[in-house]
Formats: structure tokens, C-alpha cells, sequence
């Protein structure tokens, strides 16, 4: 099979020139996909027959619960590769997302526990989930405190991806502590509501605001990717030259 | 070469004898705090005791990181060890070995008397002190990989506790509840088996991974 195509990805400049279109793109269908998911689930979709309208945040807690844990493990295949064949567009990608993982992580719980309220009767329960949730959270802080706290970037871009892939060969084993202690202990009062074979009416949206949330993580890397590959070269001849054609300088 | 990178360890810690006590002290005081703030109620504290000398243990360790490497770095002779023709990762194992003997098992050995303090059950002693014995190397493998990532920073204390601390949850949870089901009479062995594993995942992959960072620590990139 032919690499050159893979190898040309990791040139800063020929992802800058050929992301140009793309982040349009990607702007523009997550734009169209969040309205439509949001308008659709808030307002059309039919109600729950049990949680009425309080079920649905469904549409913004469950992208961003799954959004979150796919942003870690596409951070810790890119730290691997970044170490592995020593490319520094996968670093810039996995400090870029981590605080998008963040936030994202962080909007799955507040969801989570608005969510909660209502249908359990109180804000947090130390639920297996909910509790590995948090410990994700945990991780990303510690993962962007070690960058930030790093002078020398080039040491710091290593660190970072070290502490990644450190992270997510725990992440199961916190899973299952997790998951095992609360068998324990945690009476099965409350669980998380098993997936309950839904109307397609309600799923659809779901689906929707899912790709959408992931088209917006795209767009929001790409753009914080461009530019910090614009920072980090901008000693060399093409971005000069893309600066003066902007008419910036 | 593996000989002496040991003794040198422990000719270091012999020399500054005060900081080799500080965790041990920190360790019995932190377990005191918790029958101030409580309240000294058999009853109460009983089911609690395992929890709190994990708790415990994990702070009083965590506090015993950041030295693991930094001296040696500052000073230069982390650099000479790479430079030997041992390989490095060996060498960080027996650093770490020798953190875990002069921490981690004074810890283990104090263990029991504080359980008594606690008021813990008789039944739950045994575990408490195979779980801290299979727990607490773990605590230091894990922290190992911690402190040669922010060896560089300076203050690198609070950095080093952020990231490694989520990272003790398992041990955490595993270790203190081995004791909670000794005291109802069931064998912990599940908790105590799942620590083992973990003890010899970490033993395999943490010196390799603290080499690699103090490697990337050292050369800059």
C-alpha cells in the first residue's frame, strides 16, 4: 500500500492548506445539525411517558457522555502515534483537545445531575458511572495542568502524551474498580435507565445531535490546530506568505 | 551497578534521616485527625478504619514523590545513570524499589496499630495489612511515572498530586474494601487477587514509562 498520503498529513503545512475548506465544512454541517437536533428534540419529539419533558436533555447528555470518552481515546491513539513516529501534529492534537475533553466531560455531568433531580430525586448519586465519569474528568485536569505547567514545549508535548497513554491503560481498571465497588455497596435503587427500546420519533434526534456534536469537536480541533501550527511556524517562508496574501502583515 | 544504585539509595535516606521519617509522621497524624473531627465513637469509627489508613497511606505517599527523582536530577547523576551501560529502566525500577522500602513499607508496618486506634475489627487486620503490603508498591510504581513527568517543574508537587491521584482510585477502592468484607466474614480474596494483578501490570509497564519521561526530561525533547 502506498503511505505517501499518510505521510503527507503530517506535514504542518500541507494540513494547514488542505484543512482550509474543511473547517467551513465541518463549521457549517454542525451548525445545521445542532439546530435541527436541538429544535427537534426539545420541541417535537414526542414526550417520555414516565420522565414527561424532563427527559429530554437525553439529546445533550448522551453526545457529550459519548463524545467525551471518544475524545480520550482518540487523544491516547494520537499521543502513541506522535511518540511513535515522532510526529508533532499528533502532539499539538492531543494538547488542543484535552481541554475540549474537558469541558465536554464536564457537560456530561452537569447534564447528568440536572437530569438527575428530577428523576432520581437528588443532584449526584455515587454511581458507577457517574463516578468513572468524574475520574475522567480528573484526568484531563491533570493531563492539561502537566502541559501547562511544562516550560520547554517540545518536553511538555512528550510529557503530555506519556501521561495520555498512562491514562487510558488505567481507564479500564478505574471502570471496573468502579463498577465492582458499587455492587458493593450501592443498593439497586438507582441505575441509569437501560436503554429502553425507544420510538424511533425520539431516537432520530438523538442520532442527529450525536453527529453533530462530533462534527462540532472537529471543528473546534481543526481550528485550534490551525492555529497553533500557524504559531508554532511562523519563522517559515509559507507562512509569511500565507500572512501577506491574507493581507495580515 | 544495580548493587550500588541500591545502596546508594539507602546511604541517601540514612543521611537525611529526618525527611525519611516526615511521611511516617504525616501518615500517624493524618489518622489522628480523623477521631478529632469525628468523634471518638467505637460504633462510628470502626467500619471507618480501613478507609482512613488507606486515605491515609495514598496523602502520605503522594507526599514522598516528588524527591523520588528530583535531587538526582538537579544534581546531574540521574544523567550519569542514563549514560551507564545498565539499562536506565532497570535502574529507575531500583529506584523506585528502594522508594517503596523506605516509605511505603514503614507505612505497612504501622498500619496495625493504627487500625487498633481506629477500633478496626479483629477479623479485618489480616487484610488490611496484605492489601497495604500488595497496595502500597503499586502506590509508589504509579507515582514513580508521576514524578519523573514533573520532575522539571519547579513546585511540580501539586501537578505531580492532580495527576496522579485519579490514577490511585483502584487501588484505593480495591484495598480498603478487602477489610469491610473480612469483617463480615467473607475472604477478600477477589480484592486482594485484583490488587496482585495490578501490582504486576504496573511493575512491568511503570519503570519502562518512568524512564521514557525521565529520558524526555532530560535530553529536553
Amino acid at each position: 500500500m502506498n503511505w505517501v498520503w499518510f505521510h503527507k498529513w503530517a506535514s504542518p503545512k500541507w494540513f494547514f492548506q488542505k484543512t482550509d475548506a474543511l473547517v467551513l465544512w465541518f463549521g457549517f454541517l454542525c451548525l445545521i445539525l445542532l439546530t435541527v437536533g436541538t429544535v427537534w428534540g426539545l420541541a417535537f419529539a414526542p414526550e417520555d411517558f414516565k420522565q414527561g419533558n424532563s427527559f429530554r436533555i437525553f439529546y445533550i447528555h448522551v453526545p457529550s457522555a459519548i463524545l467525551a470518552q471518544s475524545i480520550f481515546m482518540a487523544m491516547a491513539i494520537s499521543a502513541a502515534v506522535g511518540l511513535i513516529w515522532r510526529i508533532k501534529l499528533a502532539h499539538i492534537f492531543v494538547e488542543v483537545a484535552a481541554p475540549i475533553g474537558a469541558s465536554i466531560t464536564l457537560l456530561a455531568l452537569l447534564t447528568g445531575a440536572i437530569w438527575g433531580k428530577p428523576t432520581w430525586g437528588t443532584w449526584w448519586v455515587w454511581d458507577a458511572r457517574l463516578t468513572s465519569t468524574l475520574i475522567q474528568f480528573f484526568i484531563y485536569l491533570g493531563i492539561i495542568s502537566l502541559y501547562q505547567a511544562i516550560e520547554n514545549r517540545d518536553t511538555a508535548s512528550k510529557a503530555t502524551a506519556i501521561a495520555c497513554l498512562v491514562g487510558i491503560v488505567n481507564l479500564p481498571i478505574i471502570k471496573f474498580s468502579v463498577n465492582w465497588w458499587n455492587t458493593l455497596h450501592q443498593p439497586a435503587t438507582f441505575k441509569l435507565t437501560e436503554a429502553p427500546s425507544m420510538a424511533t420519533e425520539m431516537w432520530v434526534p438523538g442520532l442527529i445531535m450525536m453527529i453533530g456534536f462530533y462534527l462540532f469537536f472537529a471543528y473546534l480541533v481543526l481550528i485550534r490546530m490551525r492555529s497553533e501550527v500557524l504559531e508554532r511556524e511562523k519563522r517559515s517562508a509559507w507562512v509569511r506568505e500565507y500572512l501577506e496574501k491574507k493581507d495580515v502583515l | 551497578m544495580i548493587g550500588g544504585a541500591f545502596r546508594y539509595e539507602f546511604l541517601q535516606a540514612y543521611r537525611l534521616r529526618s525527611e525519611l521519617v516526615n511521611p511516617v509522621v504525616f501518615f500517624v497524624m493524618v489518622c489522628a485527625m480523623f477521631p478529632l473531627a469525628l468523634g471518638s465513637n467505637a460504633q462510628l469509627l470502626a467500619p471507618l478504619a480501613s478507609g482512613i489508613v488507606w486515605v491515609a497511606a495514598v496523602l502520605a505517599t503522594m507526599l514522598s514523590l516528588d524527591q523520588m527523582f528530583r535531587q538526582d536530577f538537579d544534581d546531574g547523576i540521574l544523567e550519569q545513570m542514563e549514560l551507564s551501560e545498565v539499562p536506565f529502566y532497570q535502574i529507575v525500577a531500583f529506584k523506585i524499589l528502594a522508594h517503596w522500602c523506605l516509605t511505603g513499607l514503614p507505612l505497612v508496618i504501622l498500619s496495625p496499630l493504627l487500625a487498633m486506634m481506629l477500633y478496626m475489627p479483629a477479623e479485618s487486620y489480616l487484610s488490611l495489612i496484605i492489601g497495604l503490603l500488595i497496595g502500597t508498591p503499586i502506590l509508589s510504581l504509579i507515582g514513580a511515572i508521576g514524578a519523573a513527568l514533573t520532575v522539571k517543574i519547579r513546585r511540580g508537587n501539586i501537578v505531580l498530586a492532580l495527576l496522579v491521584m485519579p490514577l490511585y482510585v483502584p487501588i484505593l477502592i480495591f484495598g480498603s474494601t478487602a477489610p469491610l468484607m473480612a469483617a463480615e466474614g467473607i475472604v477478600p480474596a477477589a480484592q486482594l487477587l485484583w490488587l496482585a494483578a495490578i501490582l504486576v501490570l504496573m511493575a512491568t509497564i511503570a519503570p519502562l514509562a518512568a524512564a521514557l519521561s525521565l529520558r524526555v526530561n532530560i535530553y529536553g525533547s
